[in-house]
């Protein structure tokens, strides 16, 4: 999946795959050629974020941003003026802002807001058809209305990562397809990708985007 | 909408409970199990339930005693920090016998600790979650999927023995997700006469209490209590055992904590250590007689825990010396990794040679 701005907004609900997905986002654009940033602007989840990959993506010579106390002890969601560094100078070709589930995550977009809409930007709604309050399009929407709310931002694409974590087959891709183009249809912005396990083959998924699996459990291969 | 739902352990604690009946909802939000408050407040609205954020875990589980007095399913939340804070309660709860759900997803401790997972209230859960004599039932699921099938069960015996049950559940376990099915079965209706319910005019007021005036009446409602936990220990014992028909190295371990040691009993099995899992699902009642059986049949046990080591005085209580058992945990947030489980079998192994 190309990513044609230099800002890249990942939201959507909790637990929707919001960080491996920009996990593999970044480092598909640093194989591209473009030098990266990665700002994990999650104020809302403890654990499964981000700030877990910092050693593999800095390794691959991807700049990771993280709150300061992220996997600490301390619950203090500060974050850090390198996030308006990154977002306001030119240093990088491509920034993308993993942001926190829900318009509760999403309100840490707010602040940067102006910063953000005074340039092209790409603000994904990531959605995953198999997360039970988000199953139907309708509910998807109404999460993407809180967020676009709380952000003061527009959505302008969805990425579809329906997937039932271990168990997911490539059925249980292509069956979410009609979902992801519904809820796309509804926020009225384009299906920019669905992406599946690159494990899976992929064969028939429309605007397929082939993703590693970063974020596992610790007693998982 | 599909079958199979990809739920985070916190959401699936949550929806479960809604699914056995539960409408009354009453918490304070404190990491690592906010998800729950936040899921019921969500969809507690949408199916005439009741979600209700006290000022305080204090007056949460007060809020409980007097929804359970009523016999409806009444269900509270927490971490760590927050269940001390309810003990006063929960005891009360004890001492007037009524049923109630009580989450604790735990995290690091004592005192105010950290947010990263953590197994170290087993203690408090299984010994005394509050002051005086009596116990709560403790159910402590290992996925996401024994969560939605426990919080149904722990709801049936909690009100078959009038006392409050509690999912011990980690930080890792409310955090992580995985996939779930829900199960048809509807949920099992008890006939609760002791309810307060309004008399009608047709019966003798029930009363809901805690206090005696008389000690003897105190020490025969007391007795009466340890009858029903004395069946609760012959009837309700719930265990897996992974590996144990020919295992000569046992390994003890709960919750989450347990698929770690999963792996790392694979992983011994493969180099041609013969280990084997013993997975208490209820840590109260504790599978006394089930873990002391392999006593005489292992050569050594392990038991491997996110604390300094607690449920292992289970582990050697029930095993009564038949065998050594030893004990390894991380504590403070830290969790123990597959390889450094396995690293420690083959200590046991090796020792036992």
């Amino acid at each position: 999946m190309e990513l044609t701005k230099r800002l890249n907004l990942i939201t959507g609900h909790y637990g929707s795959g919001k960080t491996n997905l920009a996990v593999n986002l970044a480092l598909e654009a640093k194989k591209q050629g473009k030098s990266t940033a990665i700002v994990d602007l999650d104020i809302v989840n403890p654990y499964f974020r981000t700030a877990d990959f910092a050693g593999m993506l800095e390794e691959q010579g991807v700049r990771v941003i993280v709150p300061m106390y992220a996997n600490t002890n301390l619950d203090i969601p500060a974050l850090t003026g390198a996030v308006d560094s990154v977002i306001n100078s030119g240093e990088f070709d491509c920034v993308i802002l993993d942001v926190g589930g829900d318009d509760a995550g999403a309100i840490a977009l707010g602040r940067y807001a102006p910063a953000i809409a005074a340039e092209a930007y790409d603000l994904f709604y990531v959605v995953n058809q198999y997360r039970y309050l988000t199953a139907t399009a309708e509910d998807a929407l109404e999460v993407l209305r809180d967020i676009a709310a709380v952000s003061r931002l527009s959505p302008t694409g969805v990425l579809n990562n329906s997937n039932l974590g271990e168990e997911t087959a490539l059925e249980t891709v292509l069956d979410s397809v009609p979902f992801a183009q519904e809820v796309a249809r509804l926020a009225g912005v384009p299906l920019r990708a669905t992406a599946y396990d690159r494990r899976l083959g992929g064969a028939g998924v429309p605007d397929g985007f082939p993703v590693d699996i970063y974020v596992k459990k610790i007693w998982e291969p | 909408m599909a079958e199979k739902f990809l739920m985070k352990g916190n959401e699936a604690l949550a929806e479960a409970a809604i699914r056995s009946g539960c409408r009354h909802f009453f918490g304070y939000p404190i990491t690592p199990q906010t998800e729950v408050a936040a899921y019921m407040a969500k969809r507690m609205p949408k199916i005439g339930g009741t979600y209700l954020q006290a000022e305080s875990e204090i007056a949460a589980i007060n809020m409980v005693l007097g929804c359970a007095s009523t016999g409806a399913r009444a269900m509270t939340s927490s971490s760590s920090p927050g269940i001390s804070l309810k003990g006063e309660g929960i005891s009360y709860i004890i001492g007037s016998d009524l049923p109630c759900l009580i989450i604790n997803v735990m995290r690091g401790g004592p005192g105010l600790g950290g947010i990263q997972p953590s197994q170290a209230d087993y203690w408090q859960a299984t010994k005394a979650p509050g002051h005086g004599d009596g116990q709560i039932l403790v159910f402590a699921p290992a996925s996401v999927q024994e969560i939605v099938n426990l919080v149904g069960k722990a709801y049936d015996l909690a009100e078959t023995y009038r006392m409050p049950a509690m999912l011990l559940a980690d930080g890792m376990l409310g955090q992580m997700m995985e996939p779930v099915e829900f199960p048809d079965t509807e949920p099992v209706v008890h006939e609760k006469p002791w309810a307060l319910t309004g008399t009608k005019g047709e019966r003798k007021p029930n009363i809901v209490n805690s206090l005696y005036l008389q000690p003897k009446e105190l020490e025969d409602t007391v007795k009466a209590r340890f009858e029903r936990y004395a069946a609760v220990q012959e009837k309700e014992v719930m265990i897996e055992e992974y590996q144990m028909e020919d295992a000569e190295f046992a390994v003890c371990a709960y919750g989450a904590m347990a698929r770690i040691v999963k792996t790392a009993v694979v992983k011994a099995r493969a180099q041609g250590i013969k280990a084997g899992l013993l997975r208490p699902i209820t840590l109260w009642p504790f599978p006394v007689k089930e873990i002391g059986s392999y006593g005489h049949k292992v050569k050594s046990m392990l038991c491997v825990e996110m604390s300094m080591g607690q449920m292992v005085d289970d582990v050697r209580l029930a095993v009564n010396g038949a065998c050594p058992v030893s004990f390894f945990g991380r504590t403070g947030g830290v969790i123990p990794s597959p390889a450094e489980v396995l690293a420690e079998i083959e200590k046991m192994a090796g020792g036992a040679k």
